[in-house]
């Protein structure tokens, strides 16, 4: 056994868990681990331009390969950027080890220069965090991070690392096994439940799959769509679900919610059996709580014991991973009937004839007509979007086949994930075409992330929504708020008038110039403007293989998403047109 | 909304307290009381908390409390037989002779211990229950105007003999 520096030591145990990227921002408090990673050439060194760009590319990375993603930032600020990021990566579960530089031990708590108590700031917003006070800690603490981010109900880990305690020799064994004697993560299904929740699904008379984000994170694509066609039941997703199984199977019926389609809501109001499988019945997939799927019984199957019964109470509660719980029930099913779901179906797909989710072509252009054509010119792309229209349009229309393909902030909403997010994605999938799909105002909030784009040659389509609006709260207002725009136009300058009877000729031109801005970076920038411009200009963006292009598409400026469940009503009670229209 | 008793084992080391705090803080549960020390194991810490909430915040409470890394072991004290006791001080102050012997009675009838006292004071140890200290404040609130008072919340311990309360 030989003694190492803590320094030399996180580097050796990247190697040892096979870490090949790592997403890191030098500073004072990390310089010395930035010259180990200098050192060698096995773990490569992703450089964004901004923390919050640094973690989202991190968080990007781990959703589009299931591997863990690795960040590194400085102590004070740079620990701090990352904060966002943490808490996106927590509300979606997305398994990130992120390490910070810390002043040294004796200068904690002297308000020492960028010092930040950032195990403090993040506790409540990560799956595990903690300062690493002693050098003999080190190994074992890396080993557990790691774990911990993987395991269960995947989430961030932040292990902070003060500069003396890294400077320090100590072991350079890396433990190959893990005992943490508060965590325990249960994988395995109870079977008794699973053999009960499947005498319910064979009673049923009109049973409906609702799928979540944690079938994605556990992998189960083949084995879902393998299920609900031996059962021969329909499915319906929730927006982090969505792709689970190919949304263009005659078993699916799209997304349930707040922008879901009338046909999948409706079904989950009438249907006798709701079988749940890694969600968590957010607030936005279940309206009105009252009147969620109040004929049905309903079966919960996640891994995260908390979220049974936090917003739904459920009949049948079932933890465990829903790759292996989805295995169980396909035993089963393999050996018995399908169910007669033939009425049941017939109805279903009578609701989704009289009420598809449409949006008619207008003088500008509208975003379906954008994600047609992403749906024919690239094949099986991984597709980021950011957060508003621009992220609920794309779950609408994107057309998924599985396999980890449309990464978006769902549970926390963070705007400016797209861009960052896309970029990671690239980086851990070469040769997989990537799209981001942002809205104008999203897009700007990460913008310097281009330049990382560029440096690091990633073939990424950048697609921006450009409405001159923030566009999701613009719909609210244009709804409830008798179209009154405060603070959503992004045209509006200091000169314009207070109430300025809203968009028309006179309003001021729109900053900044989103071609000229890629091309600064030496990006291609293309603007789009009509119909016919949208496949060619997809074209140009693939041609390019060294480097983003950024198109922008000047759409409709008031163009809503539809339907709508009206905030606090039922999921069944569906707006699809402005009153009076 | 009723009145629940949790014992938590946790591990002994700095920022648990903060988590398990923040977790309440955080999620709007609200903590009636939590006290904390060290165990026969000194890596590991033993919490009572005390928790006002219905049943289905409670259910949380518990679940939430579980999956943290931290939590090595929650225990529901609601339907289990406890033994509990708080230590509170209560320190008399501006008395006169006969307040004083009305003290000294009191103390028979209450059953708490006079620890200390001065020319025109008294200090008061009372190791009851929580609700036995309440009462006993409460005498002492009404009768006395110049008083100052430390309680240092419940602590819960498994009965071995289950009739035992």
């Amino acid at each position: 056994m030989g003694k190492i520096t803590g320094n030399e030591f996180l580097v050796k145990a990247l190697r040892e868990e096979g870490v090949e990227k790592v997403f890191g921002y030098p500073g004072a408090c990390v310089i010395d681990i930035f010259d180990e990673i200098y050192k060698q050439d096995q773990i490569e060194l992703v450089l964004p331009r901004h923390e919050q760009g640094l973690i989202h590319a991190a968080d990007g990375y781990a959703r589009s390969t299931g591997k863990v993603g690795v960040c590194l930032a400085t102590s004070g600020p740079g620990a701090t950027n990352l904060v966002t990021g943490i808490a996106t990566a927590n509300y979606d579960s997305v398994p990130l080890v992120c390490f910070t530089g810390q002043v040294a031990t004796s200068l904690i708590g002297n308000d020492t220069f960028q010092e930040v108590d950032i195990v403090g700031v993040t506790r409540n917003i990560a799956k595990f965090v903690i300062v690493v006070r002693k050098r003999e800690d080190l190994n074992r603490l890396i080993k557990e991070a790691f774990y911990i981010a993987r395991s269960g109900k995947p989430g961030p880990v932040l292990l902070d690392l003060p500069k003396d305690v890294m400077a320090e020799l100590g072991s350079d064994e890396y433990p190959d096994s893990v005992s943490i004697r508060g965590y325990k993560p249960n994988t395995k299904a109870h079977h008794g439940q699973i053999l009960r929740a499947m005498e319910m699904i064979y009673k049923a008379k009109r049973p409906l799959f609702l799928i979540g984000g944690g079938t994605k994170i556990s992998g189960a694509f083949d084995e879902m769509t393998k299920l609900m066609e031996l059962l021969k039941i329909p499915v319906v997703t929730t927006i982090m679900g969505r792709g689970s199984v190919p949304t263009n199977h005659p078993l699916y019926f799209g997304n349930i919610g707040m922008h879901g389609n009338y046909a999948a809501n409706e079904a989950v109001n009438s249907c006798d059996l709701l079988i749940s499988i890694g969600t968590r019945f957010n607030d936005r997939i279940t309206g009105k709580l009252g009147t969620f799927a109040s004929k049905a019984k309903i079966i919960h199957i996640d891994i995260d014991t908390a979220a049974i019964s936090k917003n739904v109470t459920v009949d049948v509660p079932i933890v465990g991973d829903a790759k292996e719980a989805i295995t169980l029930m396909l035993h089963i099913a393999e050996n018995e009937e399908k169910c007669n779901t033939e009425r049941w179906l017939e109805t279903m797909e009578s609701w989704q004839k009289k009420r598809p989710i449409e949006m008619e072509e207008k003088e500008k252009l509208v975003p379906k007509q954008i994600i047609d054509a992403i749906n024919t010119c690239y094949n099986e792309p991984i597709v980021t979007t950011d957060v508003g229209q621009n992220q609920m349009w794309t779950t609408q229309f994107l057309e998924l086949y599985g396999k980890r393909q449309m990464l978006t902030s769902g549970g926390l909403g963070t705007m400016g994930y797209g861009l960052p997010a896309a970029i990671g994605a690239a980086i851990g999938n070469p040769g997989r075409e990537v799209i981001t799909i942002c809205g104008d105002g999203g897009f700007q909030m990460n913008s310097q992330e281009m330049a990382t784009a560029v440096i690091q040659e990633l073939p990424i389509t950048i697609c921006i929504f450009n409405n001159g609006y923030l566009g999701m709260v613009r719909q609210w207002q244009d709804l409830f708020y008798g179209k009154k725009y405060a603070g959503t136009c992004l045209r509006r300058r200091k000169s314009c008038e207070h109430f300025c009877g809203n968009r028309n000729e006179k309003c001021p031109p729109y900053t900044p110039d989103f071609v000229k801005l890629a091309e600064s970076y030496g990006a291609q920038g293309i603007r789009v403007f009509k119909k016919e411009e949208i496949i060619p200009a997809f074209e140009k963006a693939k041609a390019k293989k060294d480097g983003p292009t950024l198109i922008e598409f000047i759409i409709e400026d008031e163009e809503l998403v539809m339907p709508m469940v009206k905030p606090g009503g039922s999921i069944t009670d569906l707006i699809t047109e402005r009153e009076g229209e | 909304m009723k009145r629940r008793w949790l014992s938590l084992f946790v591990e002994n080391r700095v920022g648990v307290l903060a988590r398990i705090s923040g977790l309440f803080s955080g999620k709007a549960y609200n903590i009636h009381s939590l006290t904390v020390g060290e165990t026969e194991d000194p890596t590991m810490s033993r919490m009572t908390i005390c928790i006002d909430a219905d049943d289905k915040t409670f259910e949380q409470i518990k679940k939430q409390l579980n999956r943290s890394v931290e939590v090595i072991k929650v225990i529901d004290y609601t339907d289990v037989s406890i033994r509990t006791k708080e230590i509170m001080y209560i320190k008399v102050k501006s008395i006169n002779a006969k307040q004083r012997a009305e003290i000294f009675q009191m103390a028979e009838v209450f059953r708490f211990l006079i620890k200390d006292m001065g020319k025109d004071s008294l200090l008061i140890e009372a190791i009851r229950t929580e609700t036995k200290n309440d009462s006993i404040l409460k005498v002492f609130k009404e009768r006395y105007t110049n008083i100052e008072v430390v309680r240092g919340g419940p602590v819960a311990i498994e009965c071995i003999s289950m009739q035992d309360r």
